[in-house]
């Protein structure tokens, strides 16, 4: 069981080019503006979230990322070409086929690449393994909870072994402990398999737990605001969450928002 | 389970249950009973001649004599309400599929596909018979007509349900049209076709037994509408009731087939085959 590659994790500042945003803009029906003049360099290893108020073009900036929706200004980079299986995503809600079983989920996107399922049968038990549902391969998403579905989601993302991984608020719909558990569990497995990934989240707390860049956006018309660094080392845990240091980071980036929803009234 | 571990109020609910499920059955045959008796005590009664409304022992009585007759009128009938709901199926979800993959077929023939609809088929019915010399084929032409819109606006419906989460992750996966088609919209369409398909099988048998009754020819292999037909004029009313139970079991036993495969079909992972307490 040796499947999804691990790629380590380079300290920040020494983490090579993934993809790269130049002055990216979505204007919607040539009147509602989106986004507007989006730069950012997403360096392989990164963990970033995209943290902001409702409106301000964090989901049309992970569309733009996944090739859902083309930029109106700017072009979106990705260093040495995207790859099929380069990118995995994971939305709000766990959309999964509920007619498929769960290991029949995961195998997903190999299914839509031509491979049968015996050939990566390999690859979809070592993502069930790695989110913890090694024993629900067989079980249909309708007999699993809320947050054992987003687990689902999680394993047939990181099932291609994606250089990057965009997750927009996947845990929004989660309580509260679920969502705690998963947010650790999320690290593991990135430290595990050394993916990159852009997270989208309403969270000051999620967001500093989570990620070494804030990327803090503003609304009408979204743009972003500043970009705040957590230098706090991997890996976290329930400690971290309780550190003075955890504190310390979520308040410059609470402060960054307010400067970032006062801009926007 | 031990009875110790209930309390009051879920041993109220189970037995709730148990009596929900016997009387399920029970109510509806005890119904039954009492009409047939009814039905037969009018009878005497009043005094009431067989000619005029027999007695529930005589409708039976005429289907064992008439046996042979009824099923094989039966078996005509069932035939072609078969056949037409198989060409429904094929046309209805074709068309659907149709429509769903060329925006530009369905602009030009889902009007068309209306008013078919919206037409009583006991007004085309005659045109139809005067311009196909097959019956057989005029009888399925007209049962068709009937039947395929519900599975069509159905199986529209369905395929134009896919989560569109699931939609974009198709097109991130790069998935090609017909994979769409194949492993996402055909799955989401399935309940709404099963539902169509329910409706359908109704339709079918109404619109065999319609056609009968314009086709109107009879002798050799014809059905339990043109048996019906011709006892009327023969004034043999209880071979009409006879004729009418067996169209009656007939529609209910298809009834009850499609049901039992739709919940085959979605036992496993539809919310509408899901059992839940209380
Ligand atoms: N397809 C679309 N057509 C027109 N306007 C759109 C479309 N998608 C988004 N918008 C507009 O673009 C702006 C940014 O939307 P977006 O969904 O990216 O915000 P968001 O940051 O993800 O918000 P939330 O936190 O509520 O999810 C909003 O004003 C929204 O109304
Ligand atoms: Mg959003």
């Amino acid at each position: 069981m040796n499947d999804l590659i691990h790629r380590p994790i380079l300290p920040l500042g020494q983490r090579p080019k993934l993809i790269e945003l130049a002055q990216v803009g979505k204007v919607f029906n040539g009147q509602v503006t989106a986004l507007r003049d989006m730069a950012l360099t997403v360096n392989a290893g990164d963990f970033i979230s995209l943290l902001g108020p409702s409106g301000c073009g964090k989901s049309t900036a992970l569309r733009l990322i996944a090739g859902l929706s083309t930029p109106t200004q700017g072009r979106i980079l990705w260093e040495g070409g995207q790859g099929a299986g380069d990118l995995g995503v994971v939305f709000q809600e766990p959309t999964l086929m509920p007619w498929a079983t769960v290991a029949q989920n995961v195998y997903l996107p190999f299914r839509l690449r031509g491979q049968s399922f015996p050939s990566v049968k390999g690859e979809i038990d070592e993502a069930l393994a790695l989110v913890g549902l090694s024993a629900f391969a067989e079980a249909y998403p309708r007999e699993l909870s809320g947050g054992m579905k987003m687990r689902v989601s999680i394993a047939r993302a990181l099932v291609t072994n994606p250089r990057l991984i965009l997750m927009d608020e996947p845990f929004a719909a989660l309580d509260e402990i679920t969502r705690h558990k998963l947010n650790t569990d999320l690290l593991a497995l990135r430290e595990k398999i050394g993916c990159t990934v852009i997270f989208v989240t309403h969270s000051v707390f999620e967001s500093v737990f989570l990620s070494d860049r804030i990327v803090v956006m503003a609304a009408r018309p979204g743009r972003v605001i500043e970009e705040v660094l957590v230098t706090a080392p991997y890996p976290r845990d329930e400690v971290f969450r309780t550190s003075a240091d955890y504190a310390a980071h979520c308040q410059v980036a609470s402060q960054a928002l307010h400067r970032a929803m006062g801009d926007a009234t | 389970m031990s009875d110790a571990l209930l309390d009051p109020e879920e041993a109220r609910r189970l037995r709730g249950k148990r009596v929900e499920r016997v009387a399920k059955w029970a109510l509806p045959v005890v119904v039954l009973v009492v009409l047939l008796v009814l039905w037969d005590r009018l009878i005497v009664w009043y005094e009431i001649p067989h000619y005029l409304l027999p007695g529930p022992g005589r409708v039976i009585e005429t289907l064992v004599k008439d046996w042979a007759m009824l099923f094989e009128a039966f078996l005509v009938t069932l035939q072609i309400t078969l056949l037409a709901l198989a060409v429904a199926v094929i046309g209805g979800v074709g068309l659907a599929v149709l429509f769903n993959q060329s925006r530009f077929a369905e602009m030009s023939f889902y009007p068309y596909a209306v008013i078919l609809q919206v037409t009583p088929v006991v007004a085309i019915a005659p045109l139809i018979f005067i311009y196909v010399e097959n019956r057989t084929v005029g009888l399925l032409l007209c049962a068709w007509i009937v039947a395929f819109f519900p599975i069509l606006s159905n199986t529209t419906l369905g395929l134009n349900s896919t989560d569109h989460n699931l939609r974009d992750l198709f097109r991130i996966y790069g998935a090609s049209r017909w994979q769409r088609l194949r492993y996402l919209q055909l799955p989401s369409a399935l309940p709404y076709f099963l539902g169509g398909l329910r409706i359908a099988g109704g339709l079918s048998l109404i619109g065999a037994i319609v056609a009968e009754y314009v086709a109107g020819t009879g002798g050799i292999g014809s059905g339990l509408a043109f048996r019906i037909l011709e006892a009327g004029y023969r004034l043999n009313i209880p071979r009409m009731f006879a004729a009418l139970l067996l169209i009656a079991v007939t529609g209910v036993v298809i009834f009850a087939g499609l049901s039992f495969l739709s919940h085959m079909l979605l036992r496993r992972w539809h919310e509408s085959a899901l059992k839940r307490d209380s």
